[in-house]
């Protein structure tokens, strides 16, 4: 599903230039979950996202379901984006003065799907995330969780075949935390890809398989046992 | 254009952002607004003027008698120059084929009158027929002074219709009614209607009657004439300078003035005063063009300003959007169909409020030299079109920029 083969970006600053992925390689097949571990600045972001096309690698081949990803328009990206990814940002990235369900069907929207269709849809993936009551609220009047689960209800939206999700519990306490992390190991019972940005250890044991970055490379990848957050969830 | 969906969308987004979308909209169209105004006011300006011209014959010329500041041929400065009955005569003799009308005149101010119990006081001129023509006087009732008059030293006059209504408001008519001044009934046997009212307050009476009762002998105060009409404007200011400069030279030396002693007899065209005043109106239409002109630079400063702010402000959604799977070129689309709707609405609720202003208080405006301001639609609206245009090539440029920078960095704005 991902293959990616000897990836490096450095940012430029001024005459500097901070090289912070240095040749990754990585593969990722259909169904997995996998949590991308490092400790802070190690580039696990920039990583995931150069894999979701939200940025760009300077050198190293990169293929998603077997297209291969490289200088593409942006119109093609676009296309991509719609079709293949959703994400989960740390920070949730919600239009504000949507509401929770007009945010869930934008993504529909840009699939040219028409108004009562999205809409229905929008209904039905925020009952998945158990927030089918909140469907007309606005994102200030929800709390973390609640946000970050239409945010995920938004990335499902989509029926994107990855799922791309950057510290999606960063800015929640673990209660949520592990409510979050079930719905993620639901979708991906369903089948779908997920890949999960964290750097909290019990995050990333709820997943199928841990990577570590340190300095730029990938120093350890190994395959756990997944442990269920239902187990800590009432 | 045509895309329910978009509208929808747009709808959405102008409807949830009511606080943007006003203060675009109200910058908008106050800004077409005062552009209206000021152009109407301009164009009322120019009325005003063209108005004020139309008021008296403007082929007249007029000479004005004043002091010799110059010594000439063994003559002091400082003499009076007084005008006879020969200078007029000899005159019209000279250039009678040059002249339309003509007409000596002789003044009196102040003068006592009473009518009846009444004692009132006015300006009194003694004047020849062809005056009416001069001054552009209406009759409104009998008529002006003719030439039996003239000859006849008839003891008529002819009052304005101020006086009529000041002083005659209970009769039908004041024909036939005597007034007296210096001891004399004289029968009025005409009211004149002037488009000043402060014009109307004048006592016309024969030039021999005056000269006759106010002890004038042959002296005048004034020579007054119009000139036929020419051609076209350019051909009526020549013909009336020629004429005005044949005139003075010919009082100067009846009356031993120096050629250069211009303050001596001074001869007035209004055609030359009309010639300064239309170049005059031209340089205040194009002084209210380039105030509107700089009002709509202004205006489209604004409007680009608005829409980088919006589009700024929008950067991080646009992110998301793009994230979310938006090509660039609906993003862009987005922006400027957004600002050509709110800027299209807003310049026309502009032009229309300015317009109904104008139309509203534009024909009472009672003011010297400004009438009726108004506006030309064309230009008005072309004036909106232009806003509008200018809107969208300056919201295209940092929309497609926004809609263009990598995915990442857009997320990352705040
Ligand atoms: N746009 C950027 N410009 C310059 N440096 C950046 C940029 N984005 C990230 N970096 C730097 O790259 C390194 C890796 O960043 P990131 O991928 O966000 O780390 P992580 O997500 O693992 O904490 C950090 O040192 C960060 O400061
Ligand atoms: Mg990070």
């Amino acid at each position: 599903m991902i293959e990616i083969k000897d990836l490096h970006k450095s940012y430029k600053m001024g005459s500097n230039s901070l090289h912070v992925l240095k040749g990754i390689n990585f593969t990722a097949e259909e169904g997995e979950l996998v949590a991308i571990m490092g400790s802070s600045g190690s580039g696990k972001s920039t990583l995931l996202n150069i894999l979701g096309m939200l940025d760009e690698a300077d050198s190293g081949e990169y293929n998603l379901d077997g297209v291969p990803i490289k200088n593409l328009s942006e119109t093609k990206a676009a296309k991509y984006r719609n079709k293949f990814l959703g994400f989960v940002f740390q920070s949730f990235n919600l239009i504000n003065y949507k509401s929770a369900m007009e945010n869930v069907a934008l993504p529909l929207y840009y699939q040219k799907v028409g108004r009562k269709e999205r809409e229905e849809k929008a209904i039905k993936y925020l009952e998945q995330v158990g927030l089918k009551e909140w469907a007309h609220h606005l994102p200030n009047e929800l709390s973390g969780g609640q946000k970050q689960r239409v945010a995920i209800a938004r990335a499902m939206a989509a029926e994107p075949k990855v799922l791309l999700a950057d510290e999606p519990t960063g800015a929640l306490d673990s209660k949520t935390s592990y409510e979050v992390m079930d719905l993620i190991q639901n979708i991906n019972d369903q089948g779908n890809t997920i890949l999960v940005v964290t750097h909290e250890e019990d995050i990333a044991h709820m997943c199928k398989r841990i990577i570590h970055l340190r300095d730029g490379v990938i120093v350890e990848d190994k395959k756990i046992k997944q442990v269920r957050a239902s187990s800590y969830v009432q | 254009m045509f895309d329910i969906e978009r509208w929808q969308e747009i709808f959405d987004t102008l409807r949830k952002n009511k606080l943007r979308t006003f203060l675009t909209g109200l910058s908008v169209a106050s800004g077409i607004f005062i552009l209206v105004i000021l152009l109407g006011f301009g164009q009322g300006m120019q009325n005003g003027i063209a108005h004020e011209f139309e008021q008296d014959a403007s082929t007249s010329v007029w000479v004005w008698p004043g002091m010799t500041t110059k010594e000439f041929k063994g003559m002091n400065p400082g003499r009076r120059i007084q005008l006879r009955n020969d200078n007029f005569d000899f005159w019209s003799k000279a250039n009678a084929e040059k002249i339309e009308n003509e007409s000596p005149r002789i003044f009196v101010r102040n003068v006592n009158v009473n009518y009846g119990n009444e004692a009132l006081v006015y300006g009194i001129h003694g004047v020849q027929g062809d005056f009416q023509f001069i001054e552009n006087a209406k009759m409104v009732d009998g008529r002006f002074i003719n030439l039996l008059d003239h000859e006849g030293t008839a003891k008529v006059v002819v009052i304005g219709n101020k006086i009529r209504k000041d002083v005659f408001g209970h009769l039908e008519s004041p024909l036939g009614e005597y007034i007296e001044f210096s001891g004399i009934p004289f029968k009025i046997i005409g009211v004149y209607k002037e488009l000043r009212e402060r014009e109307e307050e004048t006592l016309y009476i024969p030039l021999s009657t005056a000269q006759k009762v106010f002890n004038g002998g042959d002296r005048v105060n004034n020579l007054a004439y119009t000139l036929p009409p020419a051609e076209n404007f350019d051909q009526a200011v020549a013909q009336a300078v020629a004429f005005k400069d044949e005139l003075r030279q010919y009082l100067q030396q009846a009356h031993t003035v120096a050629p250069d002693d211009t303050g001596a007899i001074q001869v007035w065209s209004a055609m030359e005063e009309a010639k300064r005043y239309y170049s005059l109106t031209g340089n205040i239409k194009f002084f209210f063009w380039f105030v509107g002109i700089c009002t709509i630079i202004a205006g489209v400063v604004g409007v680009s300003n608005i829409m980088l702010i919006v589009v700024k402000e929008r950067t991080r959604e646009i992110g998301v959007r793009k994230a979310l799977g938006a090509k660039p070129w609906s993003i862009v689309g987005m922006i400027l169909h957004e600002a050509i709707f709110v800027t299209a609405i807003s310049g026309f609720l502009g032009l229309f409020f300015s317009m109904l202003l104008l139309e509203l208080v534009g024909p009472y405006v009672e003011v010297d030299y400004i009438m009726n301001p108004s506006v030309n639609l064309n230009v008005a609206v072309a004036t909106v079109l232009v806003l509008i245009f200018a809107g969208t090539v300056a919201g295209f440029f940092p929309a497609w920029r926004a809609a263009n920078i990598q995915v990442i960095n857009a997320l990352r704005d705040e």
